[in-house]
């Protein structure tokens, strides 16, 4: 219980003083999830609209397997990645290993299974709802998948802050990629199991309650600034 | 002005799904002029005539055919449903939709939004989402945004079901505006007395099938078929 208050006390203090090393890891957690969701949404949202207008062969073993890597190990992935940017793997000559663009990559492939999928359910049932008028309009595909895409706008916001928070909290596949390399790779995520190794509690649960409060504060700042729950029905 | 979209034929047109004909097989000609309306008891299918003739559920048999290439006559036509479907989006955005889907400069088509809001009172609540309209104000948008890009001819499946009479009496007069500006309306309805004010042509479906196609006057003043002759009556038939 000591813990948890010196803790909550360090937390305080290390926003407070705007510790150098706390600004600059947070600064990098944003950076790299951020990055991460930006490439994943727009690579998930297009994907899971298509998948919400377009009857295709094996349609349903696409979601099933989309719903099935939601679960993806983030380890598994980080390994996978490791293997592909390894100075022997395919892409090696990139040079991309240990480096923010490699926790990015791993991110990516972790979060877009998941927004695609959140996506795809709440597009499903919009498509349901619009199917004949848009038919009918004779839209074309691309046009329907715009028209879902901006209509179905707040539940995607909802898609893409799981990844944000599935993004911000992963640590297994960014530590095998990133290394963890201080002023270079280093993530709230990786510091907190640094410090937790290291016995170093108080500093591990601080770091844990200013994670827990930037995944908050993204959340409400997205919400604002989408003016959700606002502007009646819709 | 007349139409290049009509003649539209049907032969032997059918719509069936999991082995049951929900519609036809139909032979029907309709021409480019006038007001024709679909009347028949409840699950007689007048639904899927129009869906079949408009060309949004797909044929099973048969052919549905323009007197121009079938992607044109598409783009001519709009649909009006019986639940009228509004866009999450104010009433503004949902007429200025298909102006856009059409290509029309931006703010051509607000003016012309604005100008259909109007014309249909709704030009205080233009910023109002569509979803909390009143059933008169959606089925009012509906059609104001199916007549938006005056099509050559507008299908409505029961459009004053369960309006009442202030709404019912604005829609018709709409569709009436719209048909002497030159849009051919084919249109479903339960009611017999907007069937007496609107039709110049009566189409009476049975069980899939048409068993009378005639001029409202005559169809009205004399039925041919018995069936017809008591669902004028009030009877029950299936």
């Amino acid at each position: 219980m000591s813990e948890l208050t010196q803790g909550l006390i360090q937390a305080f203090w290390l926003v407070v003083t705007l510790d150098p090393d706390l600004v600059e890891i947070t600064l990098r957690s944003l950076q790299v999830t951020l990055c991460a969701l930006a490439i994943a949404c727009l690579i998930a949202l297009p994907f899971g609209a298509y998948l919400a207008v377009q009857r295709f062969r094996f349609r349903r073993t696409v979601i099933a397997v989309i719903n099935a890597l939601m679960g993806l190990p983030p380890v598994v992935v980080g390994l996978i990645v490791y293997v592909f940017l390894s100075r022997s793997g395919p892409f090696g000559v990139m040079g991309l290993l240990f480096t923010p663009t490699a926790m990015i990559i791993a991110q990516v492939i972790i979060i877009v299974p998941l927004i695609t999928s959140i996506a795809h359910q709440s597009l499903r049932d919009l498509w349901a709802e619009y199917h004949d008028l848009l038919i009918s309009m004779n839209t074309t595909r691309r046009q329907r998948i715009v028209t879902l895409l901006w209509d179905g706008r707040r539940a995607l916001l909802t898609a893409s802050l799981a990844g944000f928070g599935r993004g911000i909290g992963e640590v297994g596949a960014i530590m095998i990629v990133g290394g963890n390399i201080d002023h270079a790779t280093r993530v709230l995520t990786t510091a907190i199991a640094l410090e937790t190794g290291k016995g170093n509690f108080a500093l591990a649960l601080a770091l844990g309650f200013i994670l827990i409060a930037l995944a908050i504060t993204v959340n409400l700042l997205i919400h604002w600034l989408s003016r959700t729950e606002t502007g009646g029905r819709w | 002005m007349v139409s290049a979209l009509f003649p539209l034929q049907a032969i032997g047109a059918t719509v069936r799904r999991k082995d049951k004909t929900l519609v036809g097989p139909v032979d029907l000609a309709l021409g480019a002029e006038g007001i024709t309306i679909v009347i028949g008891p409840n699950g007689a299918g007048k639904t899927s005539l129009l869906k079949m003739l408009h060309g949004i559920v797909r044929l099973s048999a048969g052919q549905v055919t323009w007197a121009c290439t079938t992607p044109e006559a598409q783009a001519r036509q709009a649909f009006v449903f019986q639940t009228p479907v509004m866009l999450r989006r104010s009433v503004l955005e949902n007429l200025i939709y298909p102006l856009r889907l059409a290509g029309m400069p931006k703010a051509q088509a607000i003016a012309q939004a604005k100008d259909w809001a109007a014309r249909i009172g709704m030009a205080e609540a233009t910023s109002r989402s569509a979803l909390v309209l009143s059933g008169g104000e959606r089925q009012k948008l509906a059609l104001a945004r199916a007549l938006i890009r005056a099509p050559d001819v507008l299908f409505l499946d029961e459009p004053c079901a369960s309006l009442d009479g202030r709404a019912m009496r604005e829609i018709e007069a709409l569709l009436e505006q719209a048909n002497q500006e030159g849009t051919r309306i084919i249109m479903s309805t339960h009611d017999m007395g907007q069937a007496r004010r609107l039709a110049t042509e009566v189409v009476f479906i049975l069980q899939g099938k048409i068993h009378e196609f005639e001029p409202a006057g005559d169809f009205f003043a004399s039925p041919v078929t018995a069936k017809a002759a008591a669902f004028l009556k009030g009877d029950i038939i299936d």
